[in-house]
């Protein structure tokens, strides 16, 4: 059963549409990610989901509930974009006051402790570090033990050990079944989390698939780089099936090519007995997956929304 | 503990954690009653006040400065800066909705309003031998009707203020012409016809001098009441108009 269906969504501030015919379904104890660059209308999205706001059109479905049926609200837990607390509320306080809105909350202090805040019970939110507070923000998320969690840029303003903390909370979330609607524009983030996700560009759905899924769709070139430890004849190279160019930069060799490159390339260089130094392999990204699909660049425009 | 009681609690022990704040709403009332108490000439009878002393006239005026404090200082910065944060919108995605926070300021601002107000009229009695309300029902419906359209004034400044910043700066704007009518520079029996005209009809003039006919035992003026009631309805329908639950975007 789907837990998440969202059917041809449209969502319009003024004239200008923010979501442009968006469907997507997610199903039971997925991680379901919306990936796109800032302004693409994930967040308007997910906030048609959680009931925020009231869509121009489509129709969206929350666990077979219309998104602002109250009873979706004990069962759907919501982390907002830039959403604070007051200032001098402790962790503590936050906990036990959002835990007090659900019929069958989660055990905040078991919670804390997993997002590593199980010191900081006592501490102000004014106190906190950014790290801490987006932890927190995701803890009150989850306070109501809910079957749904959507959260929007949940690693946004993490060092990079937070953030791989925080994924890591994110499986064990799954692992216990909820079903996780995830916003993002890192694409690494994506990629590590993601079952499936939806490439979102402009209002509208541009690929939807696993990671690994929409990356095949656009291209399965690799580029291999090395530099050769004796002098190489291109043809060589070239004259492998595999291989479309070649092309070198001072002592390095660039080969671009498809399928099982890489085999192809090292057996030619072991029969010459030659070593390829500084072996770097790099295979197409999100990011390239996006470019080759909308002609722009995912990870660029770091303003919000 | 259910979530309006939780919330009141939580937003009441964060009350008690803004010194600026209690000193203002808590300390300020009292403080300015003992100070003019403290004047010798205020405490003697008047007979260009009826007989009656300065200090008399004044114990209305300080509960009305207590309601204004909460009224039209706290309760719309604490509302306006809460949206600011998104901490409305957060409590929209919960189970409880947003107006339950409304409800737990209202109710955190009444309570602490009359605790002050009790606490102003015990002390009169106490160290100025002011008279408490003969009329003590009628008083505490005045001082109700008072309340309510204070906080609709207040929920009005909540609702167009943009930021927390702003309501604050309205609030403070409006504390002086508000208050001179009510009488804390010159209380309503000493002001020229003219200002007493206008200040029967503004909310806290009206409450003043109301709180003042039912403490001497008669009844309110008609005309008072209705302004009250008007101010209520008037700046509450608009307050519902416009109030917003979210930041624009």
């Amino acid at each position: 059963m789907a837990i998440i269906e969202v059917y041809d969504l449209v969502k319009r501030y003024g004239d200008k549409p923010a979501v442009n015919g968006v469907s997507i379904t997610v199903e039971q104890g997925e991680i379901f990610g919306i990936l796109g660059p800032n302004g693409a209308g994930k967040t308007t999205t997910v906030e048609c989901v959680e009931g925020l706001r009231r869509p121009d059109g489509g129709t969206v479905r929350v666990l077979g509930l219309e998104p602002d049926d109250p009873r979706l609200r004990h069962r759907l837990g919501a982390q907002l974009q830039e959403s604070e607390l007051p200032d001098k509320i402790t962790v503590r306080e936050a906990m036990e006051l959002y835990g007090s809105f659900y019929r069958t909350p989660a055990d905040w202090r078991e919670l804390l402790s997993t997002l590593g805040l199980g010191d900081k019970h006592d501490a102000q939110y004014r106190r906190l570090s950014g790290g801490q507070k987006q932890r927190l923000s995701i803890a009150l998320a989850l306070v109501g033990a809910p079957e749904v969690a959507v959260l929007d840029e949940l690693t946004t303003g993490l060092d990079p050990q937070a953030r791989r903390d925080v994924w890591e909370l994110i499986e064990t979330v799954r692992a216990r079944g909820v079903t996780i609607l995830l916003v993002t524009h890192f694409m690494e983030e994506a990629e590590r989390l993601c079952d499936r996700l939806a490439l979102i560009d402009s209002g509208r759905v541009v690929a939807l698939d696993t990671p690994a899924g929409i990356v095949s769709t656009v291209d399965d070139e690799q580029r291999i780089r090395f530099r050769p430890s004796a002098p190489l004849d291109d043809a060589l190279l070239t004259a492998l099936p595999e291989v479309t160019a070649v092309s070198r930069s001072g002592p390095q060799i660039l080969v671009t090519g498809k399928g099982n490159v890489l085999h192809a390339v090292t057996s030619v260089l072991a029969r010459n007995q030659i070593i390829a130094a500084d072996l770097r392999v790099e295979q197409t990204t999100l990011d390239d997956a996006f470019v080759a699909l909308t002609g722009r660049a995912l990870e660029t425009d770091k303003e919000n929304r | 503990m259910n979530p309006l009681a939780r919330l009141t609690l939580t937003e009441s022990k964060l009350f008690f954690r803004e010194p600026i704040g209690v000193f203002f709403t808590l300390v300020v009332p009292p403080l300015l009653l003992v100070i003019l108490g403290s004047v010798p000439a205020f405490r003697e009878p008047q007979e260009g006040l009826g007989g009656q002393r300065v200090i008399d006239l004044y114990a209305p005026i300080i509960i009305a400065t207590v309601i204004v404090m909460f009224a039209l200082n706290g309760l719309p910065q604490m509302l306006a800066s809460y949206r600011e944060k998104g901490i409305l919108r957060r409590m929209a995605t919960t189970p409880v909705r947003p107006l339950t926070m409304l409800t737990a300021q209202l109710a955190m601002c009444t309570v602490l309003s009359i605790v002050a107000s009790v606490g102003v009229l015990a002390i009169a009695r106490i160290a100025f031998a002011v008279p408490l309300p003969d009329q003590i029902v009628g008083y505490a419906l005045m001082f109700v009707l008072c309340t309510v359209a204070s906080l609709s004034i207040g929920l009005l400044i909540a609702a167009v203020a943009p930021s927390g910043k702003a309501a604050g700066a309205i609030g403070s704007i409006l504390f002086f012409p508000v208050m001179f009518f009510a009488g804390l520079w010159i209380p309503r029996a000493v002001m020229p016809d003219v200002l007493v005209r206008i200040s029967d009809l503004t909310p806290l003039g009206a409450g003043v001098q109301s709180l003042q006919d039912t403490a001497s035992g008669s009844w309110p003026q008609l005309l008072h009441v209705a302004v009250m009631l008007v101010w209520t309805v008037v700046a509450g329908a608009v307050a519902v108009r416009y109030f917003r639950w979210e930041a624009a975007r």
